[in-house]
C-alpha cells in the first residue's frame, strides 16, 4: 500500500511522552457534580450573553449563553437543574481572574431538552454555520476557536484538503488518542460533514506513530471512505501544532498572519470533528469533552467530563494523592498552573496534571546564554531563539519583531533544550506583551492627538463666533449711544479694545463706550481697594487693567 | 512558578563542558605519551590559575561563586590554552596566560556568554607576542630525541631551569616556515628537502600527527553527541584542504601538500575545539560555515605568509570580530517566509 510519508518540519523535540499511564483504561464517564460552574466565555471572541435568570430551571443541553456576534459560540447547560447564581468566579486561566459564570445545581434527572430537528444536509450553508455556533462547537485542541468560522460553505473552491489533527504531540495528553480508539467512526462521520461543508476533496488524518491503537481504529473506520487517508507521522513535538501539522502533511508552510485556507487547507482537531458529528447528527450541543487526568493520581485515565465540573471533583474521582502542589491544565510544554482546584473543566481543558515535586525533573538554576544554538536547532518556526532572547532581554523590541518574535508559537522547544535553563518563552511572552502595550499606547496617543486637534479647532471656532457676537453687540451699543454727547476727553487716548474692529466713522461713540467701561471698572476696583488694599488704588488707573477686564 | 514549559532536557552547561573536557582526554594522553608529562603539569597550572582568577573576579563583581565555578567553562578555557602552549614552558607563563584569558578576555567583557573573543586564543596571542622565544621551545619527539621525564619536566616547569638544548626545537610548521625562507644568496629552497629534515613522520611531524588524530577522535565524539554541530569542523578542514591544495598544485615545489596542513599544528584542535566555541563564534548554520571557512583561509595565509608559526589563534580572533555581521547577514528564513508553494491570492471579502 502506497502510504503517504509526510513532509516533516524543521526542529522539534522528542521528550519522554508520559502517555502510557493514562492509556491503559478506557474512557470513564465522570460522575455528575452537584454543582456545575459554566463560564460564559469559553471561546476565542465575544463573551456570550446569558439567557437564563437565577432560579430558572434548565434542561440538559439548553442554551444558557447566546453567541455574542458571529465571532463567538454559545454555551449550554451540561445537565438539568436550577440556575443558582450568575456571578463572577475564578476560571481556569493563568491570571486567576474571575469571569462571569452560570452556576447550575443539578437535579440528578439529567433530563435532555426536547431535540430540535435540524437537517443539515438540506439547510443552507449559513444556517449550518449558525447551528454549529449555537451548538457551541469550538476547537477542542485547546485554542477554542469557534469552528463555524473555519468553514466556508458555498465557497466550495476555497479548500482542497481537510486535515484532522490527531497528532497529540504533547507529553501526558491522551484524550485524542482514547477518543480515536473508542469513537473513530463518529470522528470520521464528523470529518465527512466537515469535508462537505468546506468543500474539501481529500481528508488527511495526521496521527503520531506512538498511537498504534488509534491508527488502527481510524484506519478501520475509514476503510470504506473515499478520500480519507490516515497518515502516520513520526512522534516529534510539536507535530500537533496546526502549522507544523499542515507542513508535515502537505509541505505547505502557512506564514504568521496568514490563514491556511489561503493555501487551500483547513485543519480541525479530531475532538472537534466528533463534536460536529454530535451536533449535526444527534442535535447534541457541546456540553462535555474528554479530559486526561494524569500525574499524582491513583487511577490516571481519561474521562468524559461535563463542562462545568469542578476540577477538584474530577481529581478526587481519580484519587489525587497527597503532596500535590499544583495542577497543570494542558500539557507540560504549553499548559499552565491552575489558580485553584475549584475552577471548572472548560471546553479548552484537554488534560489535568496533578503535580508533585518528583513528577518532572526539577529545572536547574538559570545560567548565562552561551549562544550554543541548541534552541535554533529545535525551533519549529525556524527562528533564532537566542537572538530573540538577547533582544527581549535588552528591551530592543523593534529588533525582536524584526527577528520574528510574533512568528514564535510558544511551543517551548527552545526552553526545553536550553542547557542554561533560560525560561526563553517567558522572555518572548514579555516582548510580545510589551509590543502590544506600546501599540496600544500609540493608538491611545494617536486618539489623544486627534482629540487635542479637535479641541483646538473647537476653541478656534468658538473664539471667532464670540468675536462675531461681540462685533454685533458693539454695533448695537454704538447705535444706542450715538445720541450721548462727547464726554470722552479722558486720560485714555489709545483705545485698548482695538480688536473691536477697524476705526469707524463715529470715533466719538467708541470713546464714549470706553469711557463708560472704564468708569465701571474704576468704580468696582475702588470698592475693592477700599476693602482690601488701599495702597494699590493707583494701579486701578492703569490702562492695562481695562484691557484685562475686556479680554 | 514561571510559565511553561515545565519539562526540561537534562543536558545543562556543566554537562556540555564536561563532555568537551572528556573529548580532549585522548589528545592529552597521546600528547603526554610523545612529549612527556609536561603537558599534565601545564594543565594543572592553567586550571588552578583559571579557577583562582575566576573566583577573584566573581568576588570583585559581587557575584556568587558556586554557579560560575561549577559550569566548567573556566576549565575548558584553561585546558585549551594549556594544550596550545609548549609543554615545558615555565609555570608562570601558563599561569599568566590563563589569568589573562579569564580576567581580560572573559570577565572584562561581561563574563560567560558575553566575550567576543575566544579567551584561550586571546591569551595565546598575547603570550606569543610578549614571549616569542619561550613560545617556540617545543619538545621534540621520536628517535634520536630524548623525552623529558617527570623529574626533568618538573624542574623545567617549576624550577626555573632553561637547559633545553637537545630536547626542544621547532615544531614541524615552524621548521617549514623558517626553512622555506631560505638563505640569502642561495638557491630557493625546495619543500621536499625542507620537509625531509624536520622530523616529519608520516604526514605532519613525529608525534604531532598522532596527537591530531586523537583530537579528531574526541571531536568526532562531540559531533556524534551533538555537543558541537558538524558545520564548523567540516567546513574548516575542507576549506583548509582546498586552499592548501590550490597553492600546492600551482607550485608544489614550495608549498606543503594539503594533508600536511590539515593535520599539522593546531588544525584538529582548532577545528573541533576552538572554532566551535559557541560564545565567540557564529550561531546560524550558514554563519558557522562562513566563520569556519574564514578561519581556515586566514590560518593558511598566516602559516605560509605570516610571521607566526601557526595561524589558528589570530585567524580565530579576526573571525571573532566578524561574528556580529556574519550572524546578521545569515539569519535563516522563518517558517512560512521561505519560497514555498504559491499562496492563493486573497479573494474579495476574505477578511
Amino acid at each position: 500500500m502506497n502510504r503517504r510519508r509526510g513532509f516533516g518540519f524543521h526542529g522539534g523535540i522528542e521528550p519522554n511522552s508520559y502517555k502510557s499511564e493514562t492509556t491503559r483504561l478506557p474512557i470513564r464517564v465522570a460522575p455528575i457534580s452537584e454543582e456545575l460552574v459554566v463560564p460564559l466565555h469559553q471561546n476565542i471572541g465575544g463573551t456570550p450573553r446569558p439567557l437564563v435568570r437565577v432560579g430558572e430551571y434548565v434542561f440538559k443541553g439548553q442554551r444558557i449563553g447566546a453567541a455574542d456576534g458571529n465571532i463567538s459560540a454559545a454555551v449550554h447547560a451540561p445537565t438539568s437543574g436550577h440556575v443558582t447564581a450568575l456571578e463572577l468566579r475564578q476560571v481556569p486561566h493563568a491570571s486567576g481572574l474571575a469571569d462571569p459564570v452560570v452556576v447550575i445545581r443539578a437535579d440528578g434527572e439529567d433530563a435532555w431538552m426536547a431535540p430540535e430537528p435540524f437537517d443539515w444536509r438540506a439547510a443552507p450553508p449559513d444556517a449550518v454555520r449558525d447551528y454549529l455556533r449555537d451548538a457551541g462547537v469550538v476547537g477542542l485542541g485547546g485554542a477554542v476557536f469557534p469552528s463555524h468560522l473555519k468553514m466556508r460553505p458555498g465557497d466550495a473552491d476555497a479548500i482542497d484538503t481537510l486535515i484532522l489533527n490527531g497528532a497529540e504531540c504533547e507529553p501526558f495528553i491522551t484524550c485524542d488518542d482514547l477518543l480515536m480508539r473508542e469513537r473513530a467512526a463518529t470522528i470520521l462521520r464528523g470529518a465527512s460533514i466537515l469535508a462537505r461543508l468546506t468543500g474539501a476533496r481529500e481528508t488527511l488524518v495526521g496521527i503520531e506513530d506512538n498511537k498504534p491503537e488509534a491508527i488502527a481504529a481510524m484506519r478501520q473506520a475509514g476503510a470504506g471512505m473515499a478520500g480519507v487517508e490516515v497518515v502516520v507521522l513520526p512522534t516529534r513535538y510539536p507535530t500537533g501544532g496546526a502549522k507544523q501539522l499542515i507542513r508535515a502533511l502537505t509541505g505547505i508552510e502557512v506564514p504568521h498572519g496568514a490563514r491556511s485556507t489561503e493555501f487551500g487547507v483547513q485543519c480541525f482537531n479530531v475532538g472537534t470533528a466528533h463534536a460536529v458529528a454530535d451536533a449535526l447528527e444527534r442535535g447534541r450541543p457541546l456540553i462535555s469533552r474528554i479530559v486526561t487526568v494524569a500525574g499524582a493520581v491513583r487511577t490516571p485515565r481519561n474521562y468524559e467530563v461535563l463542562i462545568g465540573t469542578p476540577v477538584r471533583e474530577l481529581l478526587a474521582d481519580a484519587g489525587m494523592m497527597a503532596g500535590v502542589e499544583r495542577v497543570l491544565m494542558g500539557g507540560p510544554m504549553m499548559g499552565f498552573a491552575l489558580p485553584g482546584y475549584a475552577v471548572p473543566v472548560v471546553k479548552a481543558t484537554n488534560c489535568l496534571i496533578a503535580w508533585t515535586p518528583g513528577l518532572l525533573p526539577e529545572q536547574p538554576e538559570e545560567r548565562p546564554c552561551i549562544r550554543c544554538g541548541a534552541c535554533a536547532e529545535v525551533c519549529p518556526a525556524d527562528l533564532q531563539p537566542l537572538e530573540l532572547y538577547w533582544y527581549a532581554r535588552g528591551n530592543q523590541f523593534g529588533k525582536a519583531q524584526e527577528y520574528g518574535v510574533f512568528d514564535c508559537i510558544e511551543c517551548g522547544c527552545c526552553a526545553y533544550v536550553c542547557p542554561s535553563n533560560i525560561r526563553l518563552v517567558d522572555y518572548y511572552r514579555y516582548a510580545k506583551s510589551e509590543i502590544w502595550a506600546s501599540e496600544r499606547d500609540k493608538a491611545r496617543a494617536d486618539a489623544a492627538r486627534a482629540r487635542f486637534d479637535a479641541r483646538n479647532a473647537r476653541i478656534e471656532r468658538e473664539k471667532s463666533e464670540r468675536a462675531a457676537r461681540v462685533a454685533a453687540k458693539t454695533a448695537a451699543s454704538r447705535a444706542a449711544v450715538s445720541a450721548i454727547p462727547d464726554a470722552s476727553a479722558d486720560g485714555v487716548s489709545e483705545p485698548s479694545v482695538s480688536n473691536a474692529g477697524p476705526a469707524s466713522g463715529s470715533e466719538a461713540a467708541k470713546h464714549a463706550l470706553i469711557a463708560q467701561a472704564l468708569a465701571r471698572v474704576r468704580a468696582r476696583q475702588a470698592g475693592q481697594d477700599v476693602a482690601d488694599d488701599p495702597g494699590g488704588a493707583a494701579g486701578a488707573h492703569q490702562p492695562g487693567d481695562t484691557g484685562h477686564t475686556t479680554s | 512558578m514561571s510559565g511553561a514549559p515545565y519539562l526540561h532536557r537534562a543536558r545543562s552547561v556543566p554537562v556540555i563542558m564536561l563532555w568537551v573536557l572528556a573529548a580532549l582526554l585522548p589528545g592529552i594522553v597521546v600528547h603526554a605519551g610523545f612529549f612527556g608529562p609536561g603537558i599534565l603539569m601545564q594543565l594543572v597550572v592553567s586550571s588552578l590559575a583559571a579557577l583562582v582568577a575566576e573566583s577573584a573576579v566573581l568576588a570583585l563583581r559581587g557575584q556568587r561563586l558556586a554557579p560560575a565555578l561549577s559550569d566548567g567553562s573556566a576549565l575548558v578555557t584553561a585546558f585549551l590554552l594549556a594544550l596550545c602552549l609548549p609543554p615545558l614552558s615555565p609555570w608562570w607563563l601558563t599561569a599568566l596566560g590563563s589569568v589573562f584569558a579569564i580576567v581580560v578576555a572573559k570577565h572584562l567583557y561581561g563574563g560567560l556568554g558575553q566575550n567576543p573573543f575566544n579567551p584561550a586564543m586571546a591569551a595565546y596571542a598575547m603570550l606569543i607576542v610578549a614571549f616569542p622565544a619561550l613560545m617556540s621551545q617545543w619538545p621534540l619527539a621520536g628517535e634520536g630525541h630524548q623525552v623529558a621525564g617527570f623529574g626533568e619536566s618538573w624542574r623545567l616547569v617549576f624550577g626555573g631551569e632553561r637547559a633545553l638544548d637537545g630536547i626542544t626545537g621547532a615544531t614541524p610548521l615552524d621548521a617549514l616556515r623558517t626553512g622555506m625562507r631560505g638563505l640569502p644568496g642561495a638557491a630557493p629552497p625546495q619543500i621536499s628537502t625542507v620537509m625531509a629534515g624536520s622530523g616529519l613522520g608520516v604526514i605532519a611531524g613525529v608525534g604531532w600527527e598522532w596527537v591530531a588524530a586523537a583530537y579528531a577522535l574526541g571531536g568526532l565524539l562531540l559531533v556524534a553527541l551533538r555537543v558541537i554541530s558538524w558545520h564548523v569542523p567540516t567546513t574548516f578542514l575542507v576549506v583548509l584542504a582546498l586552499i592548501s591544495a590550490l597553492f600546492w598544485m600551482v607550485d608544489p615545489a614550495s608549498h606543503a601538500p594539503p594533508w600536511f596542513h590539515v593535520v599539522a599544528g593546531g588544525s584538529m584542535l582548532g577545528a573541533f575545539f576552538v572554532a566551535t566555541d559557541p560564545v565567540s563564534g557564529a550561531s546560524t548554520p550558514r554563519g558557522k560555515c562562513l566563520f569556519a571557512a574564514g578561519i581556515a583561509v586566514l590560518t593558511y595565509l598566516i602559516r605560509v605568509f605570516g610571521a607566526f608559526p601557526d595561524g589558528i589563534a589570530f585567524a580565530t580572533l579576526i573571525m571573532n570580530l566578524c561574528v556580529p555581521i556574519i550572524d546578521r547577514t545569515t539569519q535563516p528564513p522563518i517558517f512560512g517566509h521561505k519560497q514555498g508553494p504559491a499562496r492563493r491570492g486573497l479573494r474579495q471579502g476574505d477578511r
